[in-house]
């Protein structure tokens, strides 16, 4: 059960924007070794502006998750710093930064709505109103007190995404998050999450292997070398702001995803 | 649970029972064997049933069933409770967990003339052998219920700061019930079984009433109380699944 709330939140995510919108980050040649024998990051260096949309593209394994998971803080660069720019105070209770996992990763004891409400508890934040709103947000309204293992792969993505969003984040994090699911699911989500990344004006980093994918969704594409991950390719994705499934017909498009393509098979053979 | 549900789940194992003991009743008749070695089913019940029998074979099942039902819930409390301290560090894991061991390789029949030594009552003694036979699967499965939640799900409550409380109480026992629920499912059998041995040192129960029947060649007694011993495991058993049912109905495979 969803906490009652004593007025339905018109939109938190305006709420939100009050605050500076996104988080920036800074990577000076970080370097990320395991045990001292594998090495996953390599004298990485990148900055990603705030408030944009960044795919980080290459082949499964090249380390593009560690980088990302340094990132989020989950893990620690044996060399080199990570820093963010613009506005770093928080709310109490609010995370800057959430992260989506490769798999929705809910905890399937409990429904979708405390599901989507967990980073908020964990963060000791008594509001609750934003779980009904995100709830709705993600097109789970109906769905809200059913338990993970009784929706669908989509469904259960859109939970994840809801719970990532639900504490105002200015930068969110999102590891391959659509990879299993089906095509036309899959481009409900991209859409989904478009327009959310377009509501808020956060800042997002996008981890795919998928051309297409990255070239659809974001502005700017940085292909990594298979292990350990350098940057091949740093791009900018020339293709109008607004988009939606007809741009993949679009000639611009093919012509973008190829050279997305050529720059990734580069970074197979550097590897 | 409706009654459709509990239909499916209790007729099965009684059809099963009853063709069994149909089966061996027929059999045992069949080839003559004789009722000293191997009484038939029907003798067995008909000993059960005996006004001479009945009232001291249910007081005893009472005792033996007051003893390992106590010794079964130390099990549990305790065996969750040094599952989680085991589980929060490494360190203390690879101090501590080789003493659970010792729990479980401890010969009982070396033991149970010490703790009648140890223990004010027969009644003590005999709590405290089921609780040393049916502890160590409790701290078994529940620690490898703890210590296998999904690292992701670890990294989630990281993100967000989540205290130790918190990961606890809404993460790690949560995703560890179904194997703690295994451990209790093996703990409440072990507690029958050290109930009725700690019984045949500290006294009372079913267990003296096994000596008693063996001492006068009462196959059949013997049987009769074994019977019951079974009836009290699956008792305990049952409850196990009944608490089981509704903590996981929702969301774990085992009971969808």
């Amino acid at each position: 059960m969803s906490e009652p709330s004593p007025n339905p939140p018109s939109s938190p995510v305006e709420d939100a924007d009050a605050s500076p919108a996104g988080l920036g980050v800074q990577i000076h040649n970080v370097t990320r070794t395991f045990d001292g024998k594998v090495t996953a990051v390599d004298d990485l260096s990148l900055t990603i502006e705030p408030g944009s949309f960044v795919a980080l593209l290459g082949p499964s394994g090249c380390g593009k998750s560690t980088l990302l998971r340094m990132i989020a803080g989950l893990d620690k660069p044996t060399s080199g710093t990570i820093q963010f720019t613009g506005d770093l105070s928080t709310r109490e209770g609010q995370s800057p930064i959430a992260f989506v996992f490769q798999d929705a990763h809910l905890l399937p004891w409990r429904t979708v709505s405390r599901n989507i409400a967990l980073p908020l508890e964990l963060m000791k934040n008594p509001e609750r109103g934003t779980v009904a709103y995100m709830t709705a947000r993600v097109g789970l309204a109906d769905a809200a007190d059913r338990y993970p293992a009784q929706l669908s792969g989509g469904m259960r993505m859109r939970v994840s995404l809801a719970r990532a969003l639900v504490t105002h984040p200015r930068l969110l994090l999102l590891d391959e998050p659509f990879a299993a699911l089906d095509e036309i699911t899959r481009q409900k989500l991209d859409d989904l999450l478009l327009d959310l990344w377009r509501e808020t004006g956060i800042t997002v980093i996008f981890v795919t292997h998928s051309t297409s994918e990255a070239a659809y969704l974001a502005q700017r594409a940085v292909v990594f070398s298979s292990r350990p991950a350098r940057i091949v390719a740093d791009m900018p994705i020339d293709l109008p702001a607004e988009r939606d499934r007809t741009v993949r017909g679009q000639a611009a498009f093919a012509q973008v995803t190829a050279q997305l393509y050529d720059a990734l098979e580069k970074g197979e053979q550097h590897g | 649970m409706n009654w459709r549900r509990v239909l499916k789940l209790t007729l099965p194992p009684l059809i099963s029972f009853i063709v069994m003991t149909l089966l061996a009743e027929m059999l045992i008749r069949g080839l003559e064997v004789s009722s000293f070695l191997l009484p038939p089913p029907s003798s067995i019940l008909k000993a059960l049933v005996h006004p001479t029998h009945r009232g001291p074979l249910l007081a005893a099942m009472g005792t033996t069933a007051l003893a390992a039902g106590t010794g079964f819930v130390l099990s549990g409390v305790i065996g969750i409770s040094v599952a989680i301290a085991l589980s929060s560090s490494r360190w203390i894991e690879r101090a501590f967990y080789p003493f659970a061991i010792f729990f479980q390789t401890v010969p009982l029949i070396a033991i149970a003339p010490l703790l009648v030594i140890w223990t004010r009552t027969s009644l003590q003694a005999v709590i405290a052998s089921a609780f040393i036979v049916s502890i160590f699967p409790v701290i078994a499965s529940s620690l490898s219920g703890l210590l296998s939640v999904d690292p992701n799900l670890r990294d989630l409550f990281r993100l967000y700061r989540g205290s130790r409380k918190d990961t606890l109480l809404k993460l790690r026992l949560p995703s560890a019930t179904p194997q703690i629920l295994t451990g209790l499912r093996v703990a409440a059998g072990l507690s029958v079984v050290g109930a009725i041995v700690g019984e045949f040192f500290a006294g009372g129960g079913l267990g003296i009433f096994l000596q008693t029947a063996l001492k006068e060649q009462r196959t059949d007694l013997i049987f009769a109380a074994v019977l019951l011993a079974a009836v009290l495991g699956l008792i305990l058993f049952g409850l196990v699944n009944f608490a089981g049912y509704f903590l996981l109905r929702r969301w774990h495979a085992s009971v969808q």
